[in-house]
C-alpha cells in the first residue's frame, strides 16, 4: 500500500437535475455543485451532512449512475470517461445502498443476488465454482451458506445489509462507496455492521467512501471527514481534527448536536441550535450556501462564495470569517 | 428440578424461584429456533388461490370444458361439417335429416334402428343443413377458446414489449410511445374492429391462398390482426406503469452499479417483478377476446363457414328463438359460462398474486 497514491479522485463534480415546472418549463436543481476530494488507497473518507445535502448523489455520480453534469472522476489515476471505462470501474468500485429492503430484488434468492455480479462480469466458469464463491462470500459477511436458497424477505434488516455487502464484495472491488449503510438499522445492529466494515477493510485492504448523517458513526470509522452542506463540501480534514477542532460554523453546530457521553463535560458544552431550515437546492442562496443560517454571516458572505482554504495541515475549510 | 448450585427455596416464601432462571441447555436452545420453511412467492400465492373457493370452482369448470372440447370430437361419431343427409358425394341430401329435434333420427337411420342396429343419438338434434348440432357446439367452443387464448397471447407479447420499452427508457421515448397508445385508445374500438374485419377479409383472401393460413380462414386471421392492432394498448399501459414503479426501486440502481446492461435489467429484474400482473391481465383478457370473437362471428365477420364458433352458432339460430329456443340458448349459455368463469378465475388470480391491485 503506497502511502501517497490516490485511488479515487473527484474533481469539481457537478450534478444538476432538471426539475420540470409546469408544462414546458424546467428548473435546475443543483444537488451537487462542485465537489472535489481524493481518497488514498486503504483510507476511509467519511462524508457527512444533513439529509438532502447531496451525499447520495455524490456517491451515485462517482459510479456514473447519473451522468455527471460536469467534473471528472479518476480511478487509480485513470479518467473515467465513456461506457467502457465506466464498466471497468464498476468492477473496482462498488456501492452498498442505504435501504436494505428495496435494494434487494424480492424475486431473487440470496444466491442469485450475491451471484449477480459474478454472472454480469462472467467471473465464474462453472456452476460449482459459482456456488463455492457464493458460499465463500456469505461466510465473509457472517451468513450461512444454507441461507443461499432463501428469498431476501425472509431476513432481518441487518442480515439483508450483509447480503448487500456480500454482493458488493463479489467482484473483488478495491473501493466501496457505503451510502448510509447503517442508518436504516437498529442501533444494536449498527455496531455489528460497522465493525464488520472495519474487519473487511483490514482483511481485504478496502478503501471506503463512507456516507452518513451521524457524525459519531463517521468519526469511529473514518480517517478523514468531509462535511457537506447544500451540494458543497464546506470543511474537510483528519477525523480527529474535525471532531475536536471544527472550524466551519456549520461543522461546529453539527458537532454541538452530537450527544456527549460525559455529563460533566456536557454541562459546560453549549448546544448551538441552527435557526431555519435548509434552503431548497432549487433556490440556492447567493455567495456562501450556509449564509441563511450562519451566526457569523456578513455582507461579504452574500456576495462571494468562500473557497476551500487550508486552516491547518491537510485541513481545509470554506468560510470568510474564521 | 433440583440443582446443587441453587439455594433451596422455602415453599411459602415470595422469593423468586431461582431454578427458573437457570441458563438454558444446548438442547433447550435448539428447541427455541423455529425454522420456517422457505416460502417462495409462488407457493404463497397458490395457497391464497386455493383458499378462494369461487376461483377454484371456476378453474375446475374451465379444465372440464377444455378437456371436453379436446376429447369429445375424437370419440364422437359425427363431425362438425358432415351433412348427415348426404350418404355419398353428389347425392341429393335427404331432407329428413334437416332440423331434427334432440334425440330424433333421420329416415335411413330409423330404418337401420328397425333392423336392429344401434345408432348414436343426436344429442341436440341437427341444424338446417343436417349437421349434428351437439358436435358443432363442442367444436365452436373449441374455436372460441383457442381464439381467446391466442389473441390474448398476441396481446400479451405486443403489450409487454411495447410497455416495457416505453417504461424502461422513459423520457421522450415514453412520451411519444404513450401518445400513440392514447390515440389508439381513443378510437371507438367496436367500430374499428368491424372496419378492420371487413377490410382484412377483402384484402387477405388473395394473400393467403394456398398457405396454412387459408385453412384458418380470413375471418379468424382478421380477428387476430384486430387484436394485434388494437387490443394491446391496455396491456401496454399496465406493464409500463408496473415497470415505472419497479424502476424506482433501488435494486434496479444496484444492478446498474454492478454493470448490468439494460437487456439484463429488463429480463432479470423488471419482467420477473411484473409477471404476476402479466398473467393476471392475460387471464382477464381471454374472456374479452372470446366475447369480441363471438360478437364478430354473430355479425358474420368472424370464423368462416363451415367452421362454427359460439357466436356464429348463436347468430345462425337466432330465428329459432320462438320455436326451438335451445338452439340459441346452448351456445349463448356456453359463452356466458366460459366468460364468467374466466373472469372469476382471473379475479382470484389477481387477489392471490397481486394483493395490492385488489379492488
Ligand atoms: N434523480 C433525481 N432527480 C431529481 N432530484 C434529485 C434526484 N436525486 C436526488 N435529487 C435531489 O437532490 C438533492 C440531494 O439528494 P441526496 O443526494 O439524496 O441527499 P442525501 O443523500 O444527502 O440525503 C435532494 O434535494 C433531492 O431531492
Ligand atoms: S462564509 Fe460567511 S455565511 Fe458562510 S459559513 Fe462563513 S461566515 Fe458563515
Ligand atoms: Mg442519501
Amino acid at each position: 500500500m503506497s502511502e501517497n497514491k490516490y485511488l479515487l479522485e473527484v474533481c469539481d463534480l457537478k450534478q444538476h437535475f432538471n426539475i420540470p415546472t409546469g408544462l414546458f418549463g424546467s428548473k435546475k436543481l443543483k444537488a451537487v455543485d462542485g465537489v472535489s476530494f481524493a481518497i488514498k488507497e486503504g483510507e476511509t473518507l467519511g462524508l457527512v451532512g444533513e439529509s438532502g445535502c447531496g451525499k447520495t448523489t455524490v456517491g451515485r455520480s462517482i459510479l456514473h449512475l447519473y451522468e455527471p453534469t460536469a467534473g471528472e472522476v479518476y480511478y487509480d489515476g485513470q479518467l473515467i470517461k465513456g461506457k467502457k471505462a465506466v464498466n471497468e470501474m464498476r468492477k473496482k468500485v462498488q456501492m452498498v445502498f442505504q435501504d436494505p429492503y428495496s435494494s434487494l430484488d424480492p424475486r431473487m434468492t440470496v444466491a442469485d443476488i450475491v451471484g449477480e455480479p459474478l454472472d454480469i462480469h462472467k467471473l465464474c466458469k462453472t456452476k460449482a465454482e459459482r456456488d463455492a464463491r457464493i458460499a465463500e462470500l456469505l461466510k465473509i459477511v457472517g451468513l450461512n451458506s444454507e441461507h443461499a436458497t432463501r428469498y431476501a424477505h425472509e431476513f432481518s434488516g441487518g442480515q439483508r445489509q450483509r447480503i448487500g455487502i456480500a454482493r458488493a464484495l463479489a467482484v473483488n472491488p478495491k473501493c466501496i462507496i457505503c451510502d448510509e449503510p447503517v442508518s436504516a438499522l437498529d442501533v444494536s445492529i449498527q455496531a455489528q455492521i460497522i465493525n464488520m466494515f472495519e474487519e473487511l477493510q483490514e482483511k481485504l485492504g478496502l478503501t471506503y467512501l463512507f456516507i452518513a448523517h451521524d457524525l459519531l458513526v463517521v468519526k469511529h470509522i473514518s480517517d478523514r471527514i468531509a462535511v457537506m452542506y447544500l451540494g458543497h463540501i464546506v470543511e474537510m480534514g483528519p477525523a480527529n481534527e474535525i471532531y475536536n477542532h471544527p472550524t466551519h460554523p456549520y461543522s461546529i453546530s453539527l458537532l454541538s448536536a452530537v450527544p456527549i457521553p460525559d455529563p460533566d463535560y456536557a454541562k459546560n458544552h453549549k448546544r448551538i441550535v441552527l435557526e431555519g431550515d435548509v434552503p431548497s437546492p432549487l433556490n440556492m442562496p447567493s455567495g456562501c450556501p450556509f449564509r441563511t443560517r450562519c451566526p457569523r454571516a456578513t455582507e461579504q458572505c452574500a456576495q462571494e462564495m468562500p473557497p476551500l482554504a487550508e486552516v491547518a495541515p491537510d485541513h481545509v475549510c470554506a468560510c470568510w470569517n474564521l | 428440578m433440583s440443582n446443587n448450585s441453587m439455594p433451596k427455596k422455602n415453599p411459602l416464601s415470595f422469593q423468586l424461584d431461582l431454578s427458573k432462571w437457570e441458563k438454558a441447555s444446548a438442547a433447550e436452545k435448539e428447541q427455541q429456533i423455529v425454522e420456517r420453511e422457505s416460502v417462495t412467492f409462488f407457493k404463497d400465492g397458490m395457497r391464497r388461490l386455493w383458499k378462494n373457493k369461487v376461483a377454484i370452482t371456476c378453474a375446475f369448470l374451465l379444465i372440464f370444458i377444455i378437456v371436453a372440447v379436446i376429447v369429445i370430437p375424437m370419440v364422437y361419431p359425427y363431425t362438425y361439417s358432415q351433412q348427415l343427409g348426404v350418404a355419398q358425394k353428389g347425392q341429393v341430401p335427404d331432407s329428413s335429416y334437416n332440423g331434427l329435434k334432440p334425440m330424433e333420427y333421420g329416415a335411413t337411420e330409423q330404418a337401420r334402428i328397425a333392423a336392429g342396429e344401434k345408432i348414436f343419438p343426436h344429442l341436440l338434434g341437427t341444424d338446417d343443413l343436417g349437421r349434428d348440432y351437439f358436435i358443432r357446439v363442442v367444436y365452436g367452443t373449441r374455436i372460441s377458446l383457442s381464439v381467446g387464448l391466442f389473441a390474448s397471447i398476441i396481446v400479451l407479447i405486443i403489450g409487454t414489449l411495447y410497455g416495457s420499452i416505453s417504461g424502461y427508457f422513459g423520457g421522450k421515448i415514453d412520451l411519444i410511445m404513450m401518445r400513440i397508445v392514447d390515440i389508439i385508445y381513443s378510437l371507438p374500438d367496436m367500430l374499428m374492429v368491424i372496419l378492420f374485419s371487413v377490410v382484412f377479409q377483402q384484402t387477405l383472401a388473395p394473400l393467403i391462398e394456398g398457405t396454412f393460413f387459408e385453412k384458418l380462414g380470413t375471418g379468424m386471421i382478421s380477428i387476430f390482426l384486430v387484436f394485434a392492432l388494437l387490443y394491446w394498448v391496455s396491456m401496454a399501459r399496465l406493464i409500463r406503469g408496473q415497470i415505472l414503479s419497479i424502476k424506482q426501486q433501488e435494486f434496479i440502481l444496484t444492478a446498474k452499479a454492478l454493470g448490468a446492461k439494460p437487456a439484463r435489467i429488463i429480463r432479470k429484474h423488471l419482467l420477473p417483478n411484473c409477471i404476476s400482473v402479466m398473467v393476471i391481465s392475460t387471464a382477464l383478457q381471454i374472456p374479452n377476446a372470446i366475447f369480441t370473437e363471438s360478437f364478430l362471428s354473430f355479425l358474420g365477420l368472424g370464423v368462416s363457414i363451415p367452421m362454427p364458433s359460439l357466436g356464429s352458432l348463436a347468430s345462425e339460430n337466432l330465428s329459432y328463438i320462438y320455436s326451438d329456443v335451445y338452439r340459441l340458448l346452448v351456445p349463448a349459455l356456453t359463452i356466458c359460462v366460459i366468460v364468467l368463469s374466466l373472469n372469476l378465475f382471473g379475479d382470484g388470480l389477481r387477489d392471490a398474486f397481486d394483493p395490492k391491485q385488489k379492488k
